[in-house]
């Protein structure tokens, strides 16, 4: 069995807005809209929920600050204690400058390694791409309900919307 | 785009009426076309500084520091101001690309990705001089703690130098990680337009993006998370590089003021010679339109703002030195104004002080000659600042038998030279292969304009110009681009 999508092509921000929020409340699931840059307002008209890298890139944080610290302490405390101008060894404040940037570093690593990988963006990826959707279209992708009348409906909605071209295409579900 | 953004009120940020594609099309040119005469003039020069660069520091490894024009009183000097100089100048892309963008400072858009280009070459720079006055650099990897065969001797954490080490290389990774990130859609842009090895070259560089929403989501979160982890990271480094200084107890050197003075010291410089190459850069790609007389002057009031701070820092430091009652603090600051260096001293109060204030005045603050020339006077400015606080506090400590003076050998201008070469030789091979205006961003701030703006109706949105009328796409694109689209594993209907 297989199922089809209808790909609408816009050539305006506000439009495809509009076309992906009449489509997202009359129920038609959203694939993807393929824009050549970020709209912002799309994540409430596709419904789509807030990203949750942000507890990646705190955890992340976390990690990197108790790694520096914990190799400050065992290597100036443990391993190798110096005496430097009569400073204590676990001489806390010396150590923040190394911890907060073990802190940023983690965290900005592993968060972009978060995001690529769970984007699945990865050198080498032959994805294929929609026709000028990096230049100059915008793409609403629809998932369509059974029925020759429902696919009317649908297109009538995205050509109401300004849809400047539209095309079905047949996947397998 | 949006309608939303139209306001009597707002100045558009891109100054003409452009489409999308138009963007794309000017964006992408200067990468897609052979490089003209002027580039290939400068890109002459700038290799040529940097052969005469390259070549003082393989005399300066082959034969020992020695070479240099320091001695024993003033240990530091030409290294350690080019060193710090440099470092200030990767300052201004950071503040550009990371706090401007939490901000929301939407003139950032045009100029964000050179500035962080510059800010990643400008680290480079700096990188040599440390490396070089190590004497070994072969060594340069003793700086790292690492398991290493010499017993437990591990680095000394409790070291401003060691903590250089640790700033300026976590700012060097996450700038560019930061500068990379931003180029994904712009990658997959020229990708899209390339043919043959260009096309093979972006598809694995772009990493497969597609446009789709939901990868563009994330980025946007992803993008905010680095930016906000940046700009600490961007006070951090200079104050780290600050307290290398201020941590010791050379009279001049020992105060606290120095993290904050520092910092803005980087901005000021940093933002000076994001408008030097700017300048350059607009008028030599024809990107006046979009690197606007606006942006210029919103980086000039910058650097009125930080010009301001950096002046206060200077009046504080002398009358701290006054007002402490401590002698020796009281005669480097007297020493630096009469002494031997004072015309250095001088020169730094000239330039920083005085010049920025010409930036009040509307003409010079929108003429983009003088904003050029103001520039170039503030890097001199910035490059003195840090001769004097290094030079005249270590040459007269506090044993008047052991005050010398300093004068630079030929080496160590070679080599500052050469890392001039470095800089703009990597300025102008990123000019030639990588968009250097962020496509995907300018995109979006297109449509902020005046509401009355013929160029922003909705009616000419997104139709691009270089076709009289849109073209279906179904007729220009083959469908099995579009079958591919529905065999797509990530498209789950």
């Amino acid at each position: 069995m297989s199922s089809s999508v209808l790909i609408g092509y816009f050539d305006n921000e506000d439009k495809i807005l509009d076309a992906t929020r009449a489509a997202h409340q009359a129920g038609y699931p959203v694939h993807d809209v393929y824009t050549p840059y970020a709209v912002h307002g799309m994540d409430e008209a596709m419904g789509l929920r807030p990203s949750r890298l942000t507890y990646v890139c705190f955890a992340a944080g976390l990690l990197g600050g108790s790694l520096a610290l914990a190799l400050q302490l065992y290597t100036s405390v443990v391993s190798w204690p110096l005496n430097v101008g009569g400073k204590p060894f676990n001489s806390l404040p010396a150590f923040i400058p190394v911890t907060f940037e073990l802190t940023v570093l983690f965290a900005g690593l592993i968060t972009v390694a978060a995001f690529l990988a769970r984007s699945r963006l990865f050198p080498g990826s032959r994805r294929l791409t929609l026709p000028r959707v990096t230049d100059d279209r915008f793409a609403l992708v629809l998932g369509a309900r059974q029925g020759e009348q429902a696919h009317h409906a649908v297109e009538d909605m995205l050509r109401r919307h300004g849809a400047v071209e539209l095309s079905w295409k047949e996947m397998p579900s | 785009m949006s309608n939303s953004h139209l306001s009597p009120l707002r100045v558009p940020l891109v100054s003409e009426e452009r489409s999308l594609g138009q963007l794309t099309e000017e964006i992408c040119a200067p990468m897609e076309r052979r490089p003209t005469r002027a580039w290939w003039v400068a890109f002459a020069i700038a290799f040529a500084l940097l052969a005469i660069g390259v070549g003082m520091v393989a005399y300066e490894v082959s034969t020992g520091i020695g070479v240099w024009g320091l001695n024993k009183t003033v240990g530091w000097a030409f290294d350690i101001t080019n060193f710090v100089f440099w470092v200030g100048i990767g300052h201004a892309g950071t503040l550009i690309s990371a706090i401007l963008f939490l901000f929301r400072q939407k003139w950032r858009t045009s100029i964000n990705r050179a500035a962080e280009a510059m800010t990643l070459f400008a680290v480079m720079c700096a990188a040599v001089f440390p490396v070089i006055h190590m004497g070994r650099p072969w060594l340069f990897f003793w700086v790292f703690p690492y398991p290493n065969e010499r017993g437990s001797l591990w680095v000394n954490f409790r070291s401003p130098l060691l903590w250089d080490v640790f700033a300026i290389s976590t700012y060097f990774t996450i700038s560019l990680v930061f500068w990379y990130v931003g180029l994904i859609p712009d990658l997959a842009t020229v990708r899209d337009r390339a043919k043959g090895l260009r096309q093979k070259l972006f598809r694995v560089l772009s990493l497969g993006w597609t446009g789709s929403h939901r990868t563009w989501s994330r980025y946007e979160t992803v993008y905010l998370l680095l930016a906000g982890l940046a700009t600490p990271l961007v006070l951090s480094v200079h104050t780290i590089v600050s307290m290398d200084f201020a941590t010791s107890i050379i009279p001049g050197w020992h105060t606290t003021i120095f993290p904050p003075y520092f910092v803005a010291g980087a901005v000021f410089s940093g933002f000076a010679m994001v408008l030097t190459l700017m300048i350059i850069t607009r008028k030599v790609l024809g990107y006046e339109h979009l690197i606007t007389v606006r942006h210029l002057e919103n980086m000039t009031k910058v650097i009125i703002v930080t010009g301001g701070i950096v002046s206060l820092a200077y009046g504080t430091e002398v009358f701290i030195a006054w007002y402490s009652g401590n002698e020796y603090e009281r005669f480097t600051f007297l020493n630096r104004a009469f002494g031997p260096y004072a015309w250095a001293y001088w020169t730094m109060v000239t330039c920083n002080v005085v010049s920025p204030h010409l930036f009040w005045f509307k003409k010079v603050r929108t003429s983009p000659a003088a904003i050029f020339v103001l520039s170039l006077v503030i890097n001199v400015g910035m490059w003195f600042e840090r001769f004097v606080i290094i030079v005249t506090s270590l040459h007269r400590d506090f044993l008047p038998s052991s005050w010398s003076m300093y004068t630079p050998t030929v080496i160590e201008v070679g080599t500052f030279i050469g890392t001039f070469g470095l800089f703009f030789t990597l300025f102008l091979l990123f000019t030639r292969v990588l968009p250097i205006i962020s496509i995907g961003e300018v995109k979006s701030v297109l449509g902020f304009a005046r509401g009355h703006s013929p160029a922003h109706e909705p009616s000419t949105h997104g139709e691009p110009r270089r076709h009289d009328t849109p073209e279906p796409i179904a007729a220009e694109v083959p469908s099995p681009v579009l079958v591919g689209l529905a065999t797509r594993k990530d498209v789950a209907v």
